[in-house]
């Protein structure tokens, strides 16, 4: 099976203020049971911490097979004075979808 | 006599929101309620400094071209409007709204405008109040405030649409709340009555975002397809007495609405999600699950809330500088190269003309603007699209970024093209602090025809 988070789930990015949340939807059961183990807060630190020193914070959602990560002080100082081209950071759902997960 | 079930419909999830599929799902929809949201955080700092500039104006730039849509059709099908689009001047909306819809074949409307979330003076006179953001004391950004809105709750759109007016007209008010009003006016909630307002607050939260409930910001072709995406419809929600919530969409559209969109849009703008504070409650969706009724209808169920805290959530816009900003294209050989240069050449420019800036940022679109240099090695592309940003208080020094980005069409390295220079933009930005309830006082003003 595939651990990259890509081909497990799909994702979407909100914004309030300078704090990203990112939510991981698995396809299905499998999906969400590697998911629910392996991407950890962790994780998706690592693969933000060229942007944010964090913290990540991790909620889970079983019924939904959902996984809502919140990340601060990523979004460049917030949506409101962000130099990036992308402020509310709609872009970064597609970020943590490129995480590859240990076996 | 009351209907059993009443269907609201979302019309608009910001100020420049498409406004075709509101009019399809008002035609097409059998809504007795439509309700348009249209302001981000900082949007109202930006039409207050309108209305310092013309006490007529202060209203969502967009709203006259919105209404004379939505009006017409929504008088022709018996739906009445809710929206926030009054943002720094709610009163000054109603009378615009009012003067232009006879031409628009609507001579005897009504409208109610929700007063009382502006909050600017009160809080001159709390300047020990502290920012959430960042701990400071409120004082820190009082010189540069330009608009402070209390968001407001369910209980006063409830109260506004109590007047009998076709058309409800507000500032600030929680977007889920602009969608729980018209439960609380129908069915005569009790406004403590938890699991009610949790099923109406977790309605207005998936449909305030329009076509994001229904397969936008969604599709990845191969992976997630949505059937005429191009067509895309807008959700509207069906809710009974004792708090049943279905979520549907205009009949016929495009787009899709199941468990994958639900979803995605559940946890929309989330942080915990066993506490969604809005004005009305704190909600809880740790419970929640969605289940496919028939095609695009799901039900909710699950919803959760606890008693509403004793403070409003206030959103201070202030002035922070300026923002210079210019894009220019390199491609085919060594492009990405020639960007590099072309950004140092920029910076030099900038820094031996004497300007300082507080912040600058460089992009090479197509390489890392969304995703930043994570040190993964990654091919060059074939194209590259430089970008600078820039921070400063000197409108001056902003102008001069995007006007050096440009100027290497001629004096930097070879073959660039496309520049742009984007100007000077200056900076509303927002903080937020938290003011206790008792001392905000609303009020609903009729206006139009009694």
């Amino acid at each position: 099976m595939s651990r990259r988070v890509y081909d497990l789930g799909h994702a979407r990015a909100g914004d309030k203020g300078n704090t990203s949340n990112i939510s991981v939807t698995a396809y299905n059961e499998a999906a969400w049971q590697v998911l629910r183990a392996k991407l950890t807060e962790a994780q998706v630190l690592a693969a933000f911490r060229h942007l944010t020193p964090g913290p990540v914070r991790r909620y889970e959602l079983p019924k939904l097979r959902a996984l809502n990560f919140v990340i601060e002080n990523a979004l460049g100082g917030g949506v409101t004075r962000s130099l990036a081209i992308d402020p509310h950071g709609k872009g970064l759902s597609s970020l943590l979808l490129t995480i590859e997960l240990p076996d | 006599m009351q209907k059993s079930v009443l269907r609201i419909g979302a019309g608009s999830g910001m100020s420049d929101d498409r406004i075709p599929p509101a009019v399809e799902l008002i035609e097409r929809g059998a809504l007795d309620y439509v309700c348009c949201e249209c302001l981000a955080e900082r949007t109202i700092a930006r039409e207050a400094l309108d209305r310092s500039r013309n006490p007529g104006l202060g209203f969502t730039p967009s709203m006259l071209e919105r209404m004379e849509a939505i009006l017409p059709p929504s008088r022709a099908h018996g739906v009445r409007i809710v929206s926030n689009m009054g943002a720094a001047n709610p009163l000054g909306a109603a009378r615009a709204l009012l003067a232009a819809a006879p031409g628009w074949g609507v001579p005897d409307l009504s409208c109610a405008v929700l007063l009382g979330d502006d909050v600017t003076d009160l809080l001159r006179d709390h300047a020990g109040l502290t920012l959430m953001e960042d701990g400071a004391p409120l004082e820190s950004i009082l010189p540069r405030m330009a608009s402070a809105n209390a968001y407001l709750g369910a209980d006063g759109v409830a109260r506004a649409l109590d007047t009998g007016a076709q058309v409800v007209i507000t500032g600030r008010v929680a977007d889920p709340s602009l969608f729980l009003g018209p439960m609380l006016h129908h069915f005569g909630w009790a406004y403590d009555d938890w699991d009610r307002l949790a099923a109406g607050t977790l309605a207005g939260h998936m449909l305030e975002c329009t076509g994001q409930l229904t397969g936008g910001c969604f599709a990845d072709p191969g992976m997630k397809e949505v059937e005429d995406l191009a067509g895309l419809g807008y959700p509207f929600v069906d809710v009974t007495a004792d708090g049943a919530i279905t979520l549907g969409k205009t009949p016929g559209s495009g787009g899709r609405l199941d468990r994958a969109t639900c979803t995605e849009q559940i946890l929309y703008e989330m942080h915990d999600p066993a506490a969604y504070i809005t004005p009305d409650c704190v909600l809880d969706i740790t419970d929640v699950d969605f289940a496919q009724e028939a095609a695009d209808r799901v039900r909710v169920i699950g919803a959760r809330a606890r008693p509403r805290t004793a403070t409003y959530k206030v959103v201070v816009g202030y002035f922070d500088g300026y923002i210079g900003c210019g894009e220019m294209s390199y491609a085919g050989i060594n492009a990405v190269a020639r960007a590099k240069l072309a950004i140092e050449v920029v910076k030099e420019r900038l820094r031996r003309r004497g300007f300082v800036y507080s912040e600058m940022r460089c992009d090479l679109i197509g390489m890392n603007s969304l995703h930043g240099e994570d040190g993964r090695p990654r091919p060059e592309p074939y194209e590259v699209r430089l970008r600078i940003a820039a921070r400063t208080d000197s409108r001056k020094a902003a102008e001069a970024v995007g006007a050096e980005v440009r100027g290497n069409h001629m004096q930097g390295p070879g073959s660039a093209g496309g520049g742009i220079n984007f100007g000077a933009r200056e900076i509303l930005a927002v903080k937020s602090v938290l003011l206790p309830r008792e001392k905000v006082r609303t009020e609903v003003v009729l206006e139009g025809v009694r």
